[in-house]
């Protein structure tokens, strides 16, 4: 029973950053029907604050897609653990796959056996996926009743969302050392590429400093 | 089609295609140390070069704005280990007085 209790408390806390989602995204330009949309099937938090963040700044489709996808990438790798012990096919593994995040696996592999984890995994998933897009909504609609973003500190919104992103991230020297090198990389790439692309090209970076053990 | 809905749409496909494919192949693909690491370490190179690009540009310009303040709020609230939300409105707070009032 605790575990329910627990997804569902997480959930909750999670879920209230979509406003801020929302908030960003029509910030950034996007319709609340967009914003909604890309939280009901992107619904993946730094993939989606990343995209929007790429558009706001200027940046073109592809490399907002991009960036998106390469934040994405690891909802795949926690998918490989979690399937396994999820075990579904079909309609099944659809939605099982939509809801595999981070706030999904870290419960499902708090937990202490299988059961516990299966449940941990499916009521956080859809406990974020409901509150998530609930304060999607509101934050979007929110934003949307005011006219000049910058005077209620919208622009500053997304990137302190950024730093609450990569913050828990920051575990042990190495990634210390990425983040100060792709902040700089990416300011010094910036007057002379198209917006967007400095900040794909740090996946480079982490790339080289992650390929040595 | 503009290019919020293809952001939009290329966005969720291209993650939700990560999501089911990591469903359908077998566990020992990915099981790489190397693969592991350079995944930790994608998102922490894209969201700090995110926070540097948010911050301190304007289309290509670098420009020192109220929004730097709003996010040095946002740091010393995570230093502070306040919670997400009261950190990140926080920082629009700040920034929206820095706005108005410098």
């Amino acid at each position: 029973m605790s575990v329910k209790r627990d997804s569902l408390s997480l959930s909750f806390a999670v879920g209230v950053y979509g406003a801020a989602f929302g908030a960003a995204s029509v910030a950034a330009h996007f319709s609340v029907l967009q914003t909604c949309a890309i939280s009901l099937l992107t619904f993946s938090g730094a993939s989606q604050f990343a995209a929007v963040g790429v558009v706001g700044a200027g940046g073109g489709a592809f490399s907002a897609i991009a960036t998106g996808a390469l934040l994405g990438t690891r909802n795949g790798l926690y998918a490989v653990r979690m399937a396994p012990l999820l075990n579904v096919r079909g309609v099944k593994r659809i939605i099982a796959a939509q809801i595999t995040i981070d706030e999904s696996t870290g419960v499902a592999l708090a937990q202490n056996n299988e059961d516990d984890s299966k449940i941990g995994f499916w009521w956080t998933g859809f406990g974020v996926f409901i509150f998530w897009n609930i304060f999607t909504l509101l934050g979007a609609i929110s934003a949307g009743l005011l006219k000049d973003p910058a005077a209620y500190g919208l622009d500053a919104l997304v990137p302190a969302a950024f730093v609450g992103l990569v913050w828990p991230r920051l575990t042990g020297k190495r990634s210390y050392y990425l983040a100060i090198l792709a902040f700089i990389f990416a300011l010094s790439l910036a007057p002379i590429v198209p917006a967007g692309v400095p900040i794909i090209a740090t996946s480079l970076l982490a790339a080289f400093v992650g390929w040595r053990a | 089609m503009s290019i919020y809905w293809i952001t939009a749409l290329g966005t969720s496909a291209s993650c939700f295609l990560f999501k089911y494919l990591g469903h359908s192949v077998p566990e020992s693909w990915l099981a790489h140390p190397r693969v592991q690491r350079i995944n930790l370490l994608i998102p922490v190179a894209l969201l700090s070069a995110l926070v540097a690009i948010q911050t301190f540009t304007d289309k290509t310009k670098i420009v020192v704005d109220h929004r730097m303040a709003g996010v040095s709020f946002a740091i010393a609230a995570f230093i502070a280990k306040l919670p997400f939300p009261i950190a990140v409105f926080g920082a629009a707070v700040v920034s929206a007085l820095v706005y108005r009032f410098a």
